[in-house]
């Protein structure tokens, strides 16, 4: 049972990792924002969890505490992305096009 | 073990401080500040002390950022033309 | 070995806050800023929860509650920031 604790534990770990590799070698701010908040907060659930797995009396905190990362990651991250994109932050080059502004064509066309 | 994670905490606080000091923008060195209260609260976390780490996170991670930013929008002022960030 | 394993979590863990920090110092504009310091955040509320795994006390879990509501305002304070003022 300990193992098993200690397997999620490092998956979570691996989530992390990988959300600030993306962090870094994202190209421009909303792919950044995506990997840097949805990545971690999945990462954290899975080492909470594993950290209740391990110790079966802090499953209440860690309920709890995966309620709160729930609740309030990606509230932030909308609040974040939706200031940025309010100031001008443009799209990376990579990107087809701007949904929010209109400027996609038609969606029967894309379909 | 241990040692390493406070020698790397602390360097990491220290990069953080610096970076704070030469940004040009100043919401970006609020932002620098705030990663040097929550490397400190972790600091304080491992040296087995967690109330002042509790209070190092409700105080220098919130208060001290929404009472910088409040700030820095009064002192804008009218001057809604400069760049902001 | 669940000591062995955690303790494996920990160091990569380690390793993603310093790659977070890096994007922290060269982020271009203040909303990357800001997006490093929510990911620092989280990652460090994961770091807290190995301390009060390695140390067995329940109370440090409490801290980790406590950043994990108060860093949320500090992030849309600087959100409300960027887009217009406090």
């Amino acid at each position: 049972m300990e193992i098993l604790g200690g397997i999620f534990a490092i998956a979570g770990s691996i989530f992390l990792f990988l959300a600030a590799l993306g962090l870094i070698r994202m190209p421009d701010l909303y792919d950044r924002m995506q990997a840097g908040t949805k990545a971690t907060t999945l990462g954290t659930m899975l080492f909470l969890i594993g950290l209740a797995i391990v110790e079966p009396l802090w499953t209440g905190k860690a309920a709890l505490l995966i309620l709160f990362v729930i609740f309030s990651n990606p509230l932030s991250s909308h609040t974040l992305a939706r200031a940025a994109y309010h100031t001008g932050v443009t799209l990376g080059e990579r990107a087809s096009c701007d949904e929010l502004a209109g400027a996609c064509g038609d969606e029967e066309d894309s379909a | 073990m241990n040692l390493a994670i406070v020698i790397i905490l602390g360097l990491l606080m220290l990069i953080a401080a610096v970076t704070a000091l030469y940004l040009k923008t100043l919401s970006s060195a609020v932002i620098a500040s705030g990663a040097v209260s929550l490397l400190a609260s972790i600091l304080f976390l491992l040296l087995a002390a967690p109330d002042v780490a509790m209070t190092e996170a409700a105080i220098g991670s919130a208060l001290t950022t929404v009472v910088f930013l409040y700030a820095l929008s009064r002192m804008r002022g009218k001057k809604k033309e400069e760049p902001r960030d | 070995m669940a000591d062995l394993l955690f303790n494996i979590a920990a160091v990569i863990m380690m390793i993603s806050l310093v790659l977070a920090m890096v994007r922290l110092l060269l982020g271009p504009t203040a909303a990357d800023r800001a997006v490093a310091l929510d990911a620092m955040t989280i990652i460090a509320l994961s770091l807290i929860g190995w301390i009060a795994f390695m140390s067995g006390r329940v109370i440090y879990l409490d801290v980790a509650l406590v950043y994990g509501l108060i860093s949320f305002v500090g992030v849309v304070a600087i959100a409300r920031y960027v887009e217009r003022g406090v």
